[in-house]
């Protein structure tokens, strides 16, 4: 079994001396974590390694847990503060450095010894990195899953297009417990604002399916309940066409291509009309919608 | 002949989204029409859905396959799942244990060229699609 533990021990303060002025040579970023915390860090570190390299040369080993964890928390840490992956991995690897040259002073007479220290030494740290990676990656995966599962997520505003009239555009998938929320929203807000018509638009749902329609239908029936009527808006032709394939039938649904056309509809329906006025003197405007 | 192969686990609502994500990846590799991407991805929804909701989660394969000159993409929806007794009325319309609309099965069977079901009770379910370009 190796003893470089043992050199390292001796010559603690020197090493962490040594270490310290490698990272702010190579990775250490003033901007983004003090000296202070980086001492405490790297001593801490020193302790946990140093002792479990006295038990075991394995990291996989219950000896090296403890090591593990630290840098499982570093890794967390460092990414939270902004360090990149192989900035947060260069908190392992540049140890190497002052270790060897501590081993170096110690095995001067014996190369041969000298060489198989520095060998052991070595292949700890550098499977110590890639742990460090493999944890900073894993932070970076959850991350980038919670983030898509937030976006997912995205609440989905009820406009007032009118008086008496509501617009829900809705955009993304319509999988999650999202729908639930949203036509929740679109119900009260009907109440609240006592509307008569709701148009859907589904322009921004990517794949209309049988739980995509279930959920419009149920929303559509429960607005009937309350009095008022459902509009569905943005159709586009290739969900049209998938949707019959499917067998959904969307009757009784009142259905238009476009936003404008359901928007145009329920002003009709409400007895209002869009006019187009003459440009007024004062006005340069070529003409202007204004609804009756 | 399967040029390529992956595998994608299918446990949650997100990897619903997710698969159809990547056959909609797929088909526009392929160049399929706006209308080909949108039925195909649409049945991958049910069948996933499927899957995670009366199967209790599986894989889908995904393999590009040619035949000839013609390429298309081959799906296997595949879990571990109670199975399916009558197979005929799973198919048919409207039929759903779930409360579902019952439309799934049948509907995605419309949306591909080549469907394919097998299943044995207490052992699983395994759904093989195919669309050609
Ligand atoms: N993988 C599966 N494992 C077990 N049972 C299944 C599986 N796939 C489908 N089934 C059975 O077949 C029935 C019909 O499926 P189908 O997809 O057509 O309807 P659904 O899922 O109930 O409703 P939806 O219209 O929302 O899809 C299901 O209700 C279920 O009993
Ligand atoms: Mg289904």
């Amino acid at each position: 079994m190796s003893v470089f533990h043992q050199v390292v021990k001796a010559n603690e303060s020197a090493i962490l001396v040594g270490w310290l002025k490698q990272m702010s040579a190579s990775t250490r970023r003033g901007d983004l974590i003090n000296d202070v915390d980086l001492k405490e860090q790297a001593s801490e570190f020193l302790k946990l390694f140093t002792e479990a390299c006295q038990k075991s040369s394995d990291v996989q080993s219950e000896a090296f847990a403890s090591t593990q964890e630290f840098l499982a928390e570093i890794a967390k840490s460092r990414l939270e503060q902004g360090f990149s992956t192989s900035e947060t991995a260069m908190f392992v690897l540049s140890l190497k450095q002052p270790i060897f040259s501590a081993i170096r002073d110690a095995f001067k007479a014996n190369p041969s010894e000298l060489v198989s220290e520095i060998w052991a030494s070595g292949d700890l740290l550098d499977q110590l990195a890639m742990l460090t990676i493999d944890s900073a990656i894993t932070i970076r995966e959850l991350t980038i899953s919670r983030q898509q599962e937030e976006m997912l997520e995205l609440s989905t505003p009820v406009v007032k297009l009118w008086d008496g009239i509501l617009a829900l555009p809705l955009i993304g998938t319509l999988d999650s417990a999202r729908t639930q929320v949203v036509m929740e929203s679109l119900l009260s807000a009907i109440v609240e604002t006592n509307s008569q018509i709701a148009i859907i638009d589904i322009t921004g749902v990517p794949t209309v399916d049988t739980l995509v329609a279930q959920h419009l239908i149920k929303t559509i029936t429960a607005a009937r309940l309350m009095g008022a009527d459902c509009y569905l808006s943005g159709i586009r032709p290739a969900i049209a066409q998938t949707i019959v394939h499917l067998g959904i039938e969307l009757i009784d649904v009142q259905t238009k291509a476009k936003l404008s056309d359901a928007f145009a509809l329920a002003l009709q329906r409400l007895g209002k009309a869009v006019v187009t006025t003459k440009p007024s003197a004062t006005s340069p405007a070529q003409g202007r919608n204004r609804v009756a | 002949m399967a040029l390529k192969a992956e595998t994608h686990p299918i446990a949650t609502s997100n990897d619903v989204v997710r698969v159809r994500q990547i056959v909609r990846a797929a088909t526009i590799q392929l160049k399929f029409s706006l209308v080909e991407q949108t039925k195909f991805v649409t049945a991958t929804s049910e069948l996933a859905r499927n899957t995670l909701e009366h199967g209790g989660g599986g894989w889908m394969t995904l393999e590009m396959v040619k035949n000839g000159l013609r390429e298309g993409i081959k799906l296997t929806f595949r879990d571990n799942g109670p199975g399916i007794a009558d197979i005929e009325l799973a198919l048919s319309e409207g039929y759903t244990s779930a409360g579902g609309m019952g439309l799934g099965l049948s509907g995605s069977k419309r949306l591909v060229n080549e469907f394919e079901i097998t299943s044995e009770l207490g052992q699983g379910t395994t759904v093989i699609v195919t669309r050609w370009k």
